[in-house]
């Protein structure tokens, strides 16, 4: 393959992600990397929320929902284990778990099935249909999440110690960074293999021309409902994931200013361009930072910033800087 | 549980549905004419509030109050009208959805710029305070009373508006066939701000009413909008009859379910578990009843196929 100037950018980016925490990490500089593990977090869940809006053209606002899920499902699991409060007894005794493999795999299938669940619901309409019911749907795990006193209830749940993995000190903010940059590269290089992979093209097709996938015999809505779940899985991990690293979770996690903060990242990269997110995320850690510095008031800016690209560049910072090629559809 | 309660709810649950109503019949004639998914809708109800704490803090006048949301707001729904929201028309969903939510954290946060983050209040006047004697030995609040009256003639204008004006048709005729009414010398831009600012008015109105109730914040609106989002889907969007429906049933199933599920459950629960497990429920149930109503009819009870 001829290498694009995307593609350059592309590398040049997971690059640069991977050299800031380090080169802060030599410097002693612990709250950068912090920062950079955010942005590679929240950079996994747009890679998310990109499948299903960018592959699959299915505009959800309601991506806030599988995120918190997968906040929740950590912790859930590790609010038990660090009790020592059997989570429950039957069929077999189970106790929770500070194992993140665990953990991780819990949030996948949980959002995973709410994202079936959803999906199949959500899917049954489209448009701007499709767009109020996700949200709405997303809101109702807010309030649900906010009125379960069980589990923190607005207040939400901490948790002491950063849970383990297997021959790391997750502790160590450097060795956590690893772990989200390694797992944003596995998600990045699956999102690409399905955007080409027959399964991709199809669901693309399906967003650009719903009838004709139909006579050519496929199911649009089976293609978008499998797109949305495995969105919604990689969004719970990513979920999972920025829990871990605040070591706390909250019906915040939940509500629909997450699910719109998602959506930013993908549309601040650009829509439908792989490394979107990863540009868009590091993007708004970056304004967050800066900008929060200057005023408080920093949305404000960062409200300006959205309508001017949404308004005059709508191919978000890739699409200014690499052209209007697109890396799929 | 006596019958007094039993009604006292129901009124509550019509007091948020006409108030659902006002939010939901702007979104849905901005959706119907204009085409547009307008999220900033709940910033004009904070708009509104705030005009109105304001106004009430500098005159003392409650009814100056009500005429400065109206007019704030309406001023606030042009100026957003023809600054960004009709750059958006031929746009898709995708790029409303985004310019309208950064529309909010731009209001959301001017407002916390301007007002503070510590809530305001706006208070009742004391001709509308106290209790009033219903038939039936109820006694009711007697502003929320009028504010379900304020709700239903607001509602009958608006029927009578839509049917039987000019202005009406024009708005009628834009949802039908905008390129035909164009063609036809009606100015079409001119319409769009007209139908964008009423929206925007009536929202207004509705903080003003709501934050004499509860506290004026920023953020207020977001909530309400989501309700009036589902009232809107199960209305069918761009049915103003749809609306009114969608508003009551939302109303008064968030209200009664409030209030009654956690009691239901004390029949067979242990009053501790029971409340927790009747508000998790209750809070979930105009959701559950959207899925419902969407599983029966996609398009919403008064909408058409889309």
């Amino acid at each position: 393959m001829i290498p694009t100037r995307e593609s350059f950018l592309n590398w040049a980016m997971i690059a640069a992600l991977l050299i800031v925490p380090l080169a802060a990490w030599s410097l002693d500089e612990p709250f950068i990397i912090t920062l950079a593990t955010k942005a590679a977090i929240l950079a996994l869940a747009g890679v998310g929320l990109n499948i299903a809006l960018g592959l699959g053209g299915l505009i959800s606002l309601g991506h806030a929902a599988f995120f918190g899920i997968g906040g929740y499902a950590m912790g859930i699991l590790a609010a038990h284990a660090q009790n020592y409060e059997p989570l429950f007894e039957w069929p077999f005794l189970f106790e929770g778990s500070n194992q993140m493999p665990l953990i991780w795999l819990v949030a996948i299938v949980c959002s995973a099935c709410a994202a079936l669940v959803i999906g199949a619901l959500s899917l049954r309409t489209s448009g701007v249909y499709f767009i109020m019911i996700t949200l709405a749907f997303g809101q109702m795990l807010y309030y649900f999440a906010i009125s379960w006193s069980a589990y923190g209830g607005e207040d939400g749940l901490s948790i002491w110690v950063r849970n383990d993995f297997p021959g790391l000190n997750t502790l160590d903010p450097i060795q956590f960074f690893a772990i989200a940059y390694v797992i944003l590269c596995l998600a990045l290089f699956f999102a690409a293999r399905l955007a080409r992979a027959p399964f991709g093209l199809a669901l693309a097709a399906a967003r650009q021309n719903a009838d004709r996938v139909e006579a050519v015999g496929l199911t649009p809505f089976t293609l978008r409902l499998t797109a949305f779940v495995i969105s919604g899985a990689i969004t719970g991990l990513a979920g999972a994931l920025f829990a871990d690293l605040n070591r706390f979770v909250s019906p915040t996690m939940l509500s629909w200013h997450t699910s719109g903060e998602i959506m930013i990242f993908v549309i601040l990269g650009g829509v439908g361009r792989l490394y979107g997110p990863v540009v868009g995320a590091a993007l708004y850690i970056l304004l967050e930072h800066l900008l929060g510095g200057i005023s408080d008031y920093w949305q404000i800016f960062l409200g300006v910033l959205l309508l001017l690209i949404v308004l005059f560049a709508r191919g978000g910072l890739i699409g200014a800087l690499a052209g209007r090629e697109k890396a799929h559809g | 549980m006596t019958y007094i309660l039993v009604l006292e709810q129901i009124l509550n649950g019509l007091q948020l549905g006409v108030m659902l109503f006002l939010m939901a019949a702007g979104l849905t004639l901005v959706f119907g004419v204009m085409g547009l998914i307008n999220l900033a809708h709940g910033a004009l109800y904070m708009v509104g509030a705030f005009a109105a704490a304001a106004v009430a803090g500098w005159t003392g006048s409650f009814l100056l109050a009500l005429m400065a949301s109206l007019a704030a707001a309406a001023a606030a729904g042009a100026l957003m009208e023809l600054v960004v929201i009709r750059r958006l028309y031929r746009r898709d969903h995708l790029d409303q959805v985004l310019a309208t939510f950064a529309l909010i954290l731009i209001f959301s946060e001017g407002t916390r710029w301007l007002f503070g983050s510590f809530p305001l209040f706006l208070d009742v006047p004391s001709y509308l305070s106290g209790p009033v004697s219903l038939p039936g030995g109820i006694e009711y609040p007697l502003y929320r009373l009028t504010i379900i009256l304020i709700g239903l003639a607001i509602a009958v204008g608006l029927f009578l508006l839509i049917a039987r004006t000019r202005i009406g048709i024009q708005i009628r005729a834009g949802e039908a066939d905008r390129e035909m009414i164009a063609a036809l010398g009606v100015d079409i831009s001119r319409l769009y701000t007209l139908v964008f600012a009423l929206g925007a008015a009536l929202a207004g109105l509705a903080g003003a009413l709501v934050g004499a109730i509860q506290s004026v914040q920023v953020g207020m609106g977001e909530p309400v909008l989501i309700l009036a989002f589902v009232v809107i889907v199960i209305g069918g969007i761009g049915s103003i009859k749809g609306a009114l429906a969608g508003a009551l049933l939302v109303g008064m199933t968030d209200t009664l379910g409030g209030v009654f599920l956690p009691r239901l459950f004390t029949l067979f629960m242990e009053p501790a578990s029971a409340a927790s497990a009747g508000a998790s429920l209750a809070s979930m149930l105009i959701y559950i009843l959207m899925a419902a109503i969407l599983l029966v009819r996609p398009s919403g009870l008064y909408g058409g196929s889309t």
